[in-house]
């Protein structure tokens, strides 16, 4: 059992992650996640205010399933197959993460600085979350695909648009890490 | 019983991003300080892998299971759109240390906070629709 419950190293994850675009296509899909945030839209209703959003969402189930089962394997996976929270990281990184004032970096999977449910609480901390999340939203749909519809599908399939927007993804990346990120905390 | 498939191979994903730690923020954080190989070993060796996948539903060697061709949608060009929303993206990225399939993920590991990035990107997405046509693309 121990190759399961330790860290799985990248040369496993990455096929893994092929063999998961592979099967998504082999069943008559595509891979891409950001689009079922489109579908949230839809079935909210925005259909009716913006023609963007008039879709049919049904044919979008079966990304919601995959959804669903995405985070199922979330449950999976920190209930029965990982004894252990700690990420094991460049030493380097716990220093300088120190250093712009999140501490114990790597103990668990996310910074308390960020995720806990008292940072959630207070105004700056609901921010952060939130503002995250209007620019992973926003600009997913302007670039046209996230990590996976670009990074993984379009630069597999050698697509033009998708190497552009990773490089864009790794710009504004960049900013953050070490211009902006630096700032906040 | 069509949609069976989509979640097994959904749990597939989600065990994936959560034991090769592609969840955790710090993982996002290192990558963008060069100082770890394991998120470029993971994202390059999955493209590598997908090339050949890409080659095989060309050369029709692969279809789907039922039979058909399969076609990879071509994606949408245009400098602005892919340039700009890629920042943006990015920019978000680096600071919730999840991109869109980790966060749903992070819900699975009962992480309560991650349903506030999940519903600012819900909003993002609303508002991109809302102002598309005022954007550069």
């Amino acid at each position: 059992m121990e190759f399961i419950t330790q860290a799985w190293a990248w040369y496993v994850a990455g096929p893994l992650i092929a063999f998961i675009m592979f099967l998504l296509y082999y069943f008559g899909e595509k891979f891409g996640v950001s689009s079922n945030l489109e579908t949230f839209c839809s079935i909210g209703g925005a259909g009716k205010f913006v023609d963007y959003f008039k879709i049919d969402w049904k044919q979008n189930i079966w990304n919601l399933i995959f959804v669903a089962g995405a985070i199922t394997g979330g449950f999976i996976a920190s209930q029965w197959l990982s004894p252990s929270d700690v990420v094991a990281l460049n030493p380097q990184t716990v220093k300088d993460l120190s250093e712009i004032g999140i501490h114990n970096a790597g103990e668990t999977y996310l910074p308390n600085e960020i995720f806990s449910i008292e940072t959630m609480l207070t105004l700056k901390g609901f921010l952060i979350l939130l503002i995250a999340g209007i620019m992973v939203g926003f600009g997913a749909r302007w670039a046209g695909g996230c990590t996976s519809g670009h990074a993984i599908v379009g630069l597999s399939n050698l697509e033009i648009p998708s190497l552009i927007s990773v490089i864009g993804f790794f710009i504004g990346g960049l900013v953050m890490t070490w211009f902006i990120l630096p700032l906040i905390f | 019983m069509k949609y069976i498939k989509f979640f097994l191979v959904g749990i597939l994903f989600g065990i994936v991003m959560s034991k090769a730690e592609i969840i955790s923020w710090y993982r996002i954080y290192e990558m963008f300080k060069f100082q770890s190989f394991h998120m470029y070993g993971i994202i390059g060796s999955a493209i590598m892998i997908g090339m050949i996948s890409m080659f095989l539903f060309k050369k029709k060697v692969v279809k789907t299971f039922e039979g058909k061709e399969i076609h990879v949608a071509p994606k949408k060009v245009g400098m602005y759109r892919n340039l700009l929303g890629g920042i943006l993206f990015g920019l978000g990225w680096a600071l919730a240390g999840a991109c869109p399939g980790p966060m749903f993920v992070l819900v699975g590991k009962g992480v309560v906070s991650i349903l506030v990035v999940i519903f600012g990107a819900t909003a993002g997405v609303l508002l991109y629709g809302v102002l598309k046509d005022k954007l550069p693309h």
